[in-house]
């Protein structure tokens, strides 16, 4: 054997042994494609977004020089901030609907459910199989001016003119959002019920505990991870939305995302449209930071 | 029987056609260490269970402390449990698990912490309030258990086979423990166990079961020294059993005639078996004395040929070999000096010699 084949075949061992022995490179390298997604797919395009917001339009062209313009029309427009809050709003009632209809299947899958889970976990996924465009217009079909809840109630002679407050308002924003996110608010909630150790509930019967109150001393609180999960992949997602308030939303079911949208389309200001989708974020991030506070706090003072 | 603090009164519990307990009936005195103990899936945990409420008899009625308890929830019932996996709420630290259970009994903040610490005291784990449940070792966690559910001043403590999932040496200082607490604090524990050594040490009275039923419910030394049937033989210590008849039977005496140990002659007042009788003759690997020269007398002595050993420290487990029997008979012996092991040489012959009163003789059918 020559010596440079030797030498080779050493260096190659050594890299071999940094290799293994790093628990952080090895890590990496797994992480690698994800990570290179995650760089070119979220971070440059955010990074676009930011630099974007400190921009000018100047019909078709950017003024390229870095102003506070758009963030201070934001503060000086009301329209933008309401619609803002009203969005955290729908978003809010959003997951709150959404979690408290998806505990109680989650509960139901985890505890009473004994064969067959997976069956059933497939089951709340079939909504998902029909586009979500069909399923918001599913919506428009149930609680349109001659939909089916209004031809139903005329039919059974309940109402004799159809009810004009079921669609284009906030409520059929909330409703039909709360339909089409139920299933990744059950899935993590069963996943964090699914986890409990059964002996923990009899431990608090035992202790004296009703069923009710072993639910809100043990349940609950173990289940909180998933219902935080649950929340935040809820609540970010709905608060841009702007497929469902234009379709079901009317004019007084206008949310942020359909404002975020107008900038980058017919109002045609990419710079303004960035602003707002940073004030967004800020704002969202507050609010999740709020939100993670206040849930550990409960959490605390359940215990 | 006026002091029986748990009265089991023909209870079964089917699980469709699986018979995990069938007609139970046996009390519990006020007071006692009573164990359940048998092999996995013979209903012992099935009849504790029953006790804490956690599942309903099929038929028959559980009395505790004269209270019949098939209609209360566990959160009615004056018993408390620690579980196997001594299920400490991870959510809480070592205060509020022990606290769990005392929401309801009326105590000032400062009374209830007053409590707290006492118990913290009597598992000997002051100082641990504040930790969390992830931060305790198996022995600890178990401790907490105990003392979550001794704070409610239960009438019975059930216990579901707490000292399992310990080592050996941490096992066997728990069992000290766990029996001094109880004389401590005079609360009947009902224990589950499939570790006949770990019944004995700990019980004042043992049931042993098998298959749902209870076979046998008396003191660690009479179930070990005079077992009621083979299966109990069997099952609690190592036991040699020689198949024999009885040809005569007077007072406390007896003589049975075996083919592998020759004429045998028992004094045992428990067993009342007359001559013609087929019997087992049973005497435990320790209650044979080996010999090394021919000790001259045909009764209660055996001549057998030194087969494989086993050294365990203390004392030594060798076979030897009989003439008229397959199987080996098992000899334990203690190793009283240090040079003892090396008497066993394999092949040599040995005499075995027992005394009247080390044989015990059951029936056999």
């Amino acid at each position: 054997m020559s010596r440079s084949a030797t030498s080779s075949k050493t260096v190659g061992l050594a890299i071999r042994r940094r290799f293994l022995a790093s628990e952080a490179l090895r890590g990496f390298s797994l992480l690698s494609p994800t990570l290179l997604a995650m760089v070119f797919g979220l971070a440059m395009p955010l990074l676009v977004l930011f630099t974007l917001s400190f921009w000018l339009q100047d019909y078709v062209d950017f003024i390229k020089t870095f102003s506070w313009k758009n963030y201070s029309d934001f503060f000086a427009k009301p329209i933008y901030g309401m619609i803002l809050i009203k969005s955290i709003k729908i978003s809010g009632m959003v997951t709150l609907a959404t979690v408290l209809l998806a505990y109680p299947m989650a509960y139901f899958i985890a505890f009473r459910i004994k064969a067959n889970k997976l069956v059933w976990l497939i089951l709340i996924t079939v909504p998902f199989w029909t586009s979500y465009l069909l399923r918001v217009f599913a919506w428009k079909v149930m609680l349109g001016y001659n939909g089916v809840v209004n031809s139903g109630l005329k039919s059974i002679g309940l109402i004799s003119e159809p009810l004009e407050f079921l669609l284009y308002n906030p409520t059929a924003v909330t409703l039909t959002l709360a339909h089409a996110w139920a299933a990744f608010a059950i899935l993590p909630i069963y996943v964090s019920l699914e986890k409990i150790d059964r002996s923990l509930l009899e431990a608090a019967r035992d202790l004296g505990e009703n069923a009710f109150m072993t639910f809100v001393r043990v349940t609950l609180p173990l289940s909180m991870p998933g219902v935080i999960a649950a929340s935040l992949l809820v609540f970010i997602p709905t608060v841009g939305d702007y497929v469902t308030p234009s379709l079901v939303g009317g004019p007084s079911g206008i949310m942020i995302g359909n404002i975020i949208q107008s900038m980058f389309g017919k109002a045609f200001n990419w710079p303004l449209g960035a602003a707002i989708s940073v004030m967004v974020m800020l704002t969202v991030t507050a609010m999740v930071c709020v939100f993670l506070w206040g849930t550990h706090r409960f959490r605390r003072r359940v215990a | 029987m006026s002091d029986a603090i748990i009265s089991f009164q023909g209870v079964s519990k089917h699980f469709g056609s699986v018979k995990a307990v069938e007609d139970a009936s046996f009390d519990i005195q006020r007071g006692e260490f009573f164990s359940l103990l048998g092999p996995s899936g013979c209903g012992k945990t099935t009849l504790l269970r029953m006790v804490a409420g956690f599942e309903i008899p099929s038929a028959g009625e559980i009395m505790i402390d004269g209270q019949p308890m098939s209609a209360t929830p566990p959160n009615h019932r004056p018993v408390n449990m620690v579980f196997q996996n001594y299920a400490i709420f991870p959510h809480l630290d070592v205060r509020n698990n022990i606290a769990f259970g005392m929401r309801k009994a009326g105590l000032t903040r400062a009374e209830l912490d007053k409590r707290i610490d006492e118990a913290l005291e009597l598992i000997k784990l002051p100082g641990y309030g504040k930790r969390g449940a992830e931060e305790l070792s198996g022995g600890q966690r178990q401790r907490v258990a105990l003392a979550r559910a001794l704070i409610k001043q239960p009438k019975v403590l059930l216990l579901d086979e707490p000292l399992g999932a310990l080592d050996k040496k941490l096992r066997e200082q728990m069992q000290i423990e766990l029996r001094q607490l109880q004389q401590q604090i005079g609360i009947t524990f009902l224990f589950v166990t499939h570790d006949q050594e770990e019944a004995l040490t700990l019980s004042d009275r043992i049931a042993v079961m098998s298959e749902g039923a209870v076979i046998e419910i008396a003191s660690p030394a009479q179930l070990y020294e005079s077992p009621g049937s083979r299966f109990v033989a069997d099952f609690i210590g190592s036991m040699n059993f020689f198949e024999g008849e009885v040809t005569s039977s007077t007072g406390n005496t007896m003589t049975v005639q075996t083919g592998a140990l020759g004429t045998v002659s028992v004094s045992d007042s428990r067993a009342q078996m007359t001559s013609g009788q087929k019997a087992w003759v049973a005497i435990r690997p320790e209650k044979m004395q080996p010999v090394f020269s021919d000790p001259g007398t045909g009764i209660n002595t055996v001549t057998g040929t030194m087969g494989p050993s086993a050294y365990l420290g203390d004392r030594s487990h060798f076979y030897v070999h009989l003439p008229q029997r397959e199987e080996p008979a098992l000899v334990a012996l203690q190793n009283l000096e240090r040079s003892m092991n090396h008497l066993h040489k394999p092949n040599q012959t040995v005499w075995l010699q027992w005394t009247s009163d080390a044989v015990v003789v059951l029936p056999r059918d």
